[in-house]
């Protein structure tokens, strides 16, 4: 697509994800801020989709929207009572302040250091989209800069995750 | 064969003489977007006459039969009287989550519309990994259920967002391993060459049996994932008066209604792309005076023909069936589906193999 509108569309994105993940942290109520977390997810999906990064988009969605938010909103659903406001320590808010600050001191000067590709060299521009054929060897494959081994040494642990699950929630 | 690239090539080149680049291609996606909403509509209002049409048959009613002949209009008056119904408002409840839940659910069965090929060459999104894209834009859908469960502040609806989130977030597994078993035989995620691939013959008639086995349990799955038929617990009327939108009214409940028959047709719709070869013509080869007479019926009628085929299937399994239990519903999710689901992927792979 066009340099200009990819430029506006990603404006877009980059504001609904800023305006959203503010809201998350700022909104009192658990489960809005969930909202509005999710909103955050999908942002952030579209921005692969914008690189045409389809793969990870869909991986963003399938995983982190479809499977974790949802995790988080099973769990609150199941555990929380209505909500009373706490009273506001100044200790936390000092620390929360610090964290902040560090996070955006870090993001800034990491953003001012990295050399980007793009600004140095606008030719590289160019539809390109990673064949499924590549991410699938990659993932499966034990040579260099292929991920056998985390693939196998994940899939243990999430067997191990689901046996632990039944044992703890099954009939005695 | 009909092509539509002639239509969508002669717009796309006649707003490219009065707009410049950006500008075309940002009134194609609006375009493209108008005719998806139109489409769900329009598909929405003549699933909805099918559905009552169809279950009158089944229980011996004659159904819809005043507006207009055989009744054709009465699911647009019905649209009509609930575009005018009033909103009504809840006290103590979440508001703004309350009328972001069916937003979330439609807009989720949206996106998976926009990736089906209705016809050669009409198939607004294509992408590499197009069978992915759909398995993960149709988990969204829950997270609409669970919140608008959640935000009516009832124990009815509660209890029916639990139900359908346990439903859905189960079913989902055998759905997509079925439709991974159909990627295996073709070797690839590209909707369109899925289509291509199956110009020879269709994907169930080539794949042996795991293909079939894989149809099937689509088909189980896809139903219990659509909340309907023997498995709409999560709206059982006779316990939870109508589960998660108990609460809701006027165009909101509408969003849900449409969201749930639209679900109906893409999960339909899916199985034809993934099993029956989409929008491509029945083929023998060999047969050459056979596949012409097959190529001279439009591509979108072979689509429309195949999906409606399996929504009958959906609707003629929801009046047949009683409704289950749902730890019923559970056990033959874990220990009977996905297991064979699983079994199937392995026979598939052998097959693809050897």
């Amino acid at each position: 697509m066009e340099t200009s509108a990819n430029t506006i569309i990603f404006y877009i994105l980059g504001a609904i994800i800023v305006l959203s993940s503010i809201m998350a942290v700022a909104y009192r109520g658990i489960l809005r801020a969930t909202t509005f977390l999710l909103f955050v997810l999908i942002g952030t999906a579209g921005l692969y989709f914008l690189l045409d990064y389809h793969f990870l988009a869909a991986v963003q969605l399938s995983i982190y929207v479809g499977g974790i938010l949802v995790l988080f909103i099973f769990a609150i659903l199941l555990t929380s009572r209505t909500y009373k406001p706490e009273p506001r320590d100044k200790f936390r808010v000092v620390m929360a302040v610090m964290t902040v600050l560090t996070g955006i001191a870090v993001t800034v000067s990491v953003l001012f250091k990295h050399r980007f590709l793009y600004s140095s060299n606008p030719t590289i521009v160019e539809h390109r989209e990673t064949d499924m054929k590549i991410i699938g060897k990659a993932l499966t494959g034990a040579d260099k800069y292929q991920y056998l081994l985390a693939f196998e040494v994940m899939s243990i642990l999430l067997l191990v995750c689901v046996i632990a699950g039944i044992l703890i929630a099954r009939k005695r | 064969m009909y092509s539509f690239k002639d239509i969508t090539d002669g717009i796309d080149s006649i707003l490219h003489l009065f707009l410049n680049d950006t500008f075309a291609t940002l009134a194609e996606l609006i375009l493209a977007g108008l005719a998806l909403i139109g489409a769900y509509a329009v598909l929405a209002l003549t699933l909805i006459y099918a559905e009552r049409k169809i279950c009158a048959a089944f229980q011996c009613r004659i159904g819809p039969s005043r507006t207009g002949k055989w009744g054709v209009f009465q699911t647009v008056a019905d649209m009509i009287k609930i575009l005018f119904k009033e909103l009504i408002r809840l006290d103590h409840n979440d508001r703004f989550l309350f009328r972001v839940a069916p937003f979330i659910v439609i807009i989720a069965s949206m996106c998976t519309f926009a990736a089906l090929p209705f016809a050669k060459n009409l198939h607004a999104i294509d992408f590499n990994m197009g069978v992915f894209y759909l398995i993960a834009v149709s988990s969204l859908g829950v997270i609409g259920i669970l919140l608008a469960g959640w935000s009516s502040n009832s124990k009815y609806t509660m209890i029916g967002a639990m139900r359908s989130g346990a439903q859905l977030i189960s079913y989902e597994i055998s759905a997509g391993l079925s439709l991974l078993a159909v990627v295996i035989l073709s070797g690839t995620m590209k909707i369109s060459e899925i289509v291509e691939q199956q110009s020879e013959m269709w994907f169930i008639f080539r794949g042996h049996v795991p293909a079939i086995i894989a149809f099937f349990t689509y088909i189980i799955a896809g139903h219990a994932e659509t909340n309907r038929g023997p498995f709409d617990l999560p709206e059982a009327e006779s316990e939870l008066t109508a589960g998660y939108h108990t609460e809701y009214s006027g165009i909101q409940f509408g969003f849900y209604y449409l969201a749930e028959y639209l679900n109906m047709f893409i999960v339909a719709a899916i199985a034809a792309v993934m099993f029956f070869g989409g929008w491509m013509p029945l083929h023998v080869s060999g047969w050459d005076g056979f596949n012409y007479i097959m190529d001279c019926i439009p591509s979108f009628i072979w689509f429309f023909g195949k999906t409606f085929a399996c929504v009958f299937i959906a609707l003629w399994v929801r009046w047949s069936f009683p409704r289950l239990r749902i730890d019923q519903l559970l056990n033959f999710e874990w220990k009977i589906l996905m297991p064979i689901c699983l079994i199937n992927i392995i026979l598939m792979s052998l097959i693809v193999v050897f």
